[in-house]
């Protein structure tokens, strides 16, 4: 039989990667105006000029704190309401109004309403929590609701109690779901987080650069800034995926990890 | 020591319990009998208190173990895991499964397990609870004659001291473990 032949995996991406660069630079090179669509070449050294000052990265380091800490408050408000809603029918009915409200509300609105309310150097991080937030509910709440009930039964007969049950029924199942909503709300949190800088012009943030950029017409900057953004989001991706791995390994919940045949 | 009054159980019109009473004691093997759909395994929930959907009074004193109709293992703990984490002892997990002939696959995982041995790992993990009453609902399912043999003269020697209650269609399984036939809704 003939073997079909493959690429790995990662040169497979590379190439994808080169291919989309290259109708990228093609487009520029028809269009010709770097004002309109500035070449990868000119994108990357305005970049590599950007790196060297201090304002790229009191800007990124802000954007990150700022979203970061919007991820990570609506993972915790997310799980605690979603395991709320799932025990509990009337805080679910009570909550159900509130997240398809927010799932149904342009972002736009959202910003805009912040600004009355808020501190703006404090808009990004609600607007990146509110984002996060009803994906992180839905899916921790589904994660308890598909619970395999016969093992649910046999935590109840040979007694484990429900720290114990907590740690070997629930988490297991709750888990995948809970990696699933997070790695799809990271880049949820960044695009809304920036999209919130920009039109609340929050000092020292991505989002006010990229803002600059348009105001004075630097459109390679405006890429530049882009392709910041793109990259941080998938860094900050790569590193949350190896610390659920890692977290993973050190607990029980791998199924394909190998214990120490210590007995 | 088991005792069940006046009990009443139905699944929308299906009346599966009217009124059904029995007493059993202390220690002894009982095999529960009857065609499909009498009611066995609803019996062993109510017993166990995982179904309490049911009219009449059952009052089950001690401790109860359970082998369910199905294996029921946590996927992510292998198989010396799933029997520590019921009885939390390494000796008497490691013996048990020893016993059950797992001992060269207690670091498999049950998706790495064949149906029998998962089986095994099963019935290790009831008889490691530390019960007063084992209820065993056709343990015996995907076993081979010699294995099966060998875990019936285990639970002959481990549960002689305790009330054992099997859900079986086998009769030789019936009389190999010596147990008394409960007729139900025949």
């Amino acid at each position: 039989m003939k073997r079909r032949f493959s690429l790995p995996s990662p040169l497979r991406s590379a190439l994808a990667l080169v291919f989309w660069v290259g109708v990228w630079w093609i487009i520029s090179l028809i269009v010709n105006k770097q004002v309109l669509i500035p070449s990868p070449p000119a994108v990357a050294v305005r970049l590599i000029e950007l790196i060297k000052t201090s304002d790229f990265h009191i800007s990124v380091l802000m954007s990150v704190l700022r979203i970061t800490a919007g991820f990570a408050a609506a993972v915790l408000l997310g799980i605690i309401s979603g395991v709320l809603c799932a025990k509990f029918k009337t805080v679910d009915t009570l909550l159900s109004p509130l997240y398809n409200v927010i799932k149904a509300t342009p972002v736009a609105s959202f910003i805009i309403l912040a600004l009355v309310w808020i501190n703006k150097e404090l808009i990004p991080v609600f607007i990146s929590a509110l984002m996060v937030l009803p994906v992180i509910h839905g899916n921790v709440k589904q994660g308890i609701i598909e619970t395999d009930k016969q093992l649910l039964e046999v935590a109840k007969i040979f007694g484990f109690g429900r720290r114990k049950t907590l740690k070997t029924v629930y988490l297991p199942s709750v888990l995948p779901y809970l990696t699933a909503g997070m790695k799809t709300c990271l880049g949820l949190a960044w695009k809304a987080g920036v999209a919130s800088e920009v039109l609340c012009f929050a000092a020292y943030s991505i989002g006010n650069k990229l803002y600059q950029s348009k105001v004075y017409l630097e459109t390679a900057d405006m890429f530049a800034w882009t392709v910041t953004v793109i990259l941080i989001s998938v860094i900050i991706e790569k590193l949350l995926m190896a610390a659920v791995d890692l977290s993973k390994k050190k607990s029980k919940y791998d199924r394909n990890k190998r214990p120490e045949k210590s007995v | 020591m088991i005792e069940i009054k006046d009990l009443k159980k139905a699944f929308d019109e299906n009346v599966i319990f009217d009124g059904f009473s029995l007493s059993l004691p202390d220690k002894g093997f009982y095999a529960l009998s009857g065609p499909s759909g009498a009611g066995k395994t609803t019996l062993f929930r109510m017993i166990s208190g995982l179904d309490t959907g049911y009219a009449g009074e059952i009052n089950a004193d001690g401790k109860i173990s359970y082998v369910f109709q199905e294996n029921r293992l946590l996927p992510q703990m292998t198989a010396y895991e799933n029997v520590f984490t019921a009885c939390g002892d390494k000796e008497k997990s490691l013996s048990l499964l020893r016993e059950v002939g797992l001992i060269e696959a207690v670091d498999k995982y049950p998706s790495e397990l064949s149906g029998g041995m998962n089986r095994r790992v099963a019935i290790a993990r009831a008889l490691s609870y530390g019960h007063d009453i084992l209820l065993l609902d056709e343990p015996f399912t995907a076993l081979d004659a010699d294995i099966r043999d060998k875990i019936i003269n285990l639970i002959k020697e481990l549960e002689k001291d305790k009330l054992l209650l099997i859900i079986t269609h086998d009769p030789d399984e019936i009389s190999a473990l010596g147990c008394e036939e409960i007729k139900i809704n025949d």
